[in-house]
């Protein structure tokens, strides 16, 4: 069995956002980086779960700079066997999908495994158009994923239930919350990382399609009201003339 | 439910100075932490009770012996490596760094440095796998900061030799597997001897009622007649050079280690200081707790610095005693310090188990005295600058 995962970079999910070059770029000075986490904590563990228990192997595969090589080696310390960094900064998701299809399209995957999303842009469509580029069936938010033979089983969950359906390999799934529990990566998975293999390749004909324009941040939080619970008259006057949500 | 809010403090950007690699192995364990120790530790602090299966689990990160050859079941890793380790296990609990470091640097180590390869091979991979639990005998009841004085011995029998004496204060004993013993040949040299449980005469008195390392388990051992086989003495080393090179490992994680109290106990103090509103401004708005604040991050961001240094001369094989004395002596002093201001921002609720401040700050008591006193260490400075010996 040969699996891909794509993992991405994002900022630690307690960093301060801000932005830089009149509010078009993310300012990344002092940011702490980590590895997004429904690719590592569900997409990967799945995969190196189901390379475990079937054989084969786990590639993981990264769009970005050498910078990116902190999260691609905890990726290797966590059980994939080898990795690609695709060398380009990723400009918008199209850029990131058509790069790693072109890498995809003739190494003989299986399946390829994202997460459902990232957690800084979440754009959720890196998958899909990965799919839809490599002409293969995608299966987004997936929370169970069993493979035997050329076939897999999925579950997504929608409204009020589940969704149980089969797929023919290969095909790209997003994973969800529930795929798999997340491994803490021990000190003799982060040595036997030294020597995996990490392939630095360029990003053939890549192209964006978008553009940034602007980003804006929420408003600030105001300050919490709180009303005693023998004068609910209160609550409701706040909630229609102050909120105005009813 | 416990939530482990920690944020590691790096105000000079100093994780520039670490590797991938080393900032990887401190997610390890600073994520086990998070997960498996932060949200027990207190309750067996509060008990007086060793948490026995976190052998097992420090083990498995690969917490015991990091930098011993991954051949003999250690970690492979740099020095720098195993301060971070030491440092994430400290900013939980000195006793749960305790524990690690005894069984890495005065049991893993010592067995590695002098030991025979068949002592080696049979016990190393045993340690680092957490099947077995170590110890390390050197103070005696009447021979702490003095261990040339000891009077536990060894007298020639044959094929084994006979063991008498006791040792004192010693980390991870009642529920060690084996114990590195340091006692005098009829010659008067000291030897190093790995004894083992179920030798008969042996025997591991647990110390009660301390007020400080509640989560670690200390004892004592006694040897009454304990025959050793002589395959389990060191067969090179003699004299203190043997139990010292062990300290200046331990000591050199303790360096680091203390750091790691010291920076929880900030990182709650300046948390707290958001948050707690008194006089209908946070406190951390008055100019004497920002005096506090900003003393201990300078403290830390120095002493963050020198045993980064430290750590890179350990790498190079260069660092001495006397520079790991120095670091050990100061990063104990720099934790208790902001350990005590810490408390005071934290008001009534420091002296809680709510918070770790209480608990670091009395761990601390016993990091500041064992592995040599803080004047000790201050003694040893003034040897090396001077060349003159104040403890004769």
């Amino acid at each position: 069995m040969k699996i891909l995962v794509c993992i991405s970079k994002v900022p630690d999910t307690t960093t301060k956002i801000a932005f830089t070059d009149n509010n078009t770029k993310f300012n990344s000075d002092k940011v702490q980086f980590i590895m997004n986490p429904y690719d590592e904590w569900y997409a990967l563990v799945r995969a190196c779960e189901l390379k475990e228990k079937h054989g084969g192997s786990v590639t993981v595969i990264n769009v970005g700079g050498a910078d990116n090589e902190q999260i691609i080696r905890r990726a290797l310390a966590i059980g994939a066997d080898d990795a690609v960094r695709i060398d380009a900064e990723p400009q918008d998701s199209f850029f990131v999908a058509e790069a790693i299809a072109a890498y995809a399209a003739d190494k003989g995957f299986d399946f390829i495994l994202t997460g459902k999303e990232t957690i800084d842009y979440n754009g959720s469509v890196v998958a899909g158009m990965l799919a839809g580029l490599l002409n293969w069936p995608f299966i987004s938010l997936a929370v169970s994923l069993e493979v035997e033979g050329n076939t897999a089983t999925l579950e997504r969950e929608i409204s009020g239930g589940k969704e149980k359906l089969q797929v023919n390999t290969p095909f790209v799934a997003s994973a969800s919350k529930g795929m798999a529990e997340a491994r803490i990566p021990n000190i003799r998975g982060i040595t036997a990382a030294r020597t995996k293999p990490l392939t630095v390749i360029a990003p053939g004909n890549a192209t964006a399609l978008t553009t940034i324009k602007s980003y804006k941040l929420p408003a600030e939080k105001t300050g919490v009201k709180l009303i005693s619970a023998d004068h609910p008259e209160q609550l409701i006057d706040l909630l229609h003339n102050e909120a105005k949500v009813i | 439910m416990y939530k482990d809010l920690y944020q590691h403090p790096d105000y000079y950007q100093l994780d520039e100075l670490l590797t991938d690699e080393h900032k990887l192995i401190r997610d390890t364990v600073r994520q086990y932490v998070k997960k498996s120790l932060s949200p027990i530790i207190e309750d067996y602090a509060q008990r007086a009770e060793f948490p026995t299966h976190i052998v097992k689990e420090l083990a498995d990160i690969g917490a015991f012996g990091p930098s011993i050859p991954a051949e003999y079941g250690g970690g492979g890793l740099d020095y720098i490596s195993y301060g971070i380790i030491m440092q994430e296990l400290e900013r939980c609990d000195s006793g749960v760094r305790s524990t690690a470091s005894v069984q890495g640097s005065l049991v893993m180590y010592p067995i590695y440095k002098f030991g025979s390869e068949m002592q080696r091979r049979k016990y190393l991979p045993k340690l680092g796998s957490g099947e077995f639990l170590g110890c390390f005998g050197l103070t005696e009841p009447d021979h702490g900061s003095n261990p040339a004085g000891m009077i536990t011995n060894i007298k020639d029998a044959g094929d084994h030799v006979i063991l008498n004496g006791a040792k004192m204060w010693i980390s991870n004993s009642p529920f060690a597997d084996v114990a590195v013993v340091w006692a005098k040949d009829e010659a008067g040299d000291i030897r190093g001897l790995i004894v083992e449980r179920g030798m008969e005469g042996f025997t591991t008195p647990e110390t009660k009622g301390k007020w400080s390392l509640r989560a670690s388990a200390t004892g004592e051992l006694v040897f009454d007649n304990v025959k050793v086989p002589k395959e389990n003495i060191f067969p090179e080393v003699k004299g203190l050079k043997g139990p010292l090179t062990c300290l200046s490992s331990a000591r050199y994680g303790i360096a680091w280690g203390a750091l790691g109290a010291a920076m929880d106990c900030y990182d709650s103090a300046l948390r707290y200081s958001k948050e707690r509103i008194q006089f209908e401004r946070p406190i951390g708005q008055f100019q004497l707790t920002q005096k506090k604040l900003a003393e201990m991050i300078t403290e830390i961001t120095k002493s963050q610095l020198m045993v980064w240094r430290l750590g890179v001369l350990m790498n190079e094989g260069r660092a001495t005693p006397a520079q790991i004395s120095m670091a050990k002596r100061n990063s104990v002093e720099v934790a208790l310090n902001i350990a005590r201001e810490a408390r005071q921002i934290h008001g009534g609720m420091g002296i809680t188990g709510e918070y770790s401040i209480m608990r670091h700050m009395m761990n601390l008591e016993s990091v500041v005295t064992y592995e040599g006193t803080h004047d000790i260490h201050l003694l040893i400075t003034g040897m090396d600058i001077t060349g003159l010996n104040a403890f004769k």
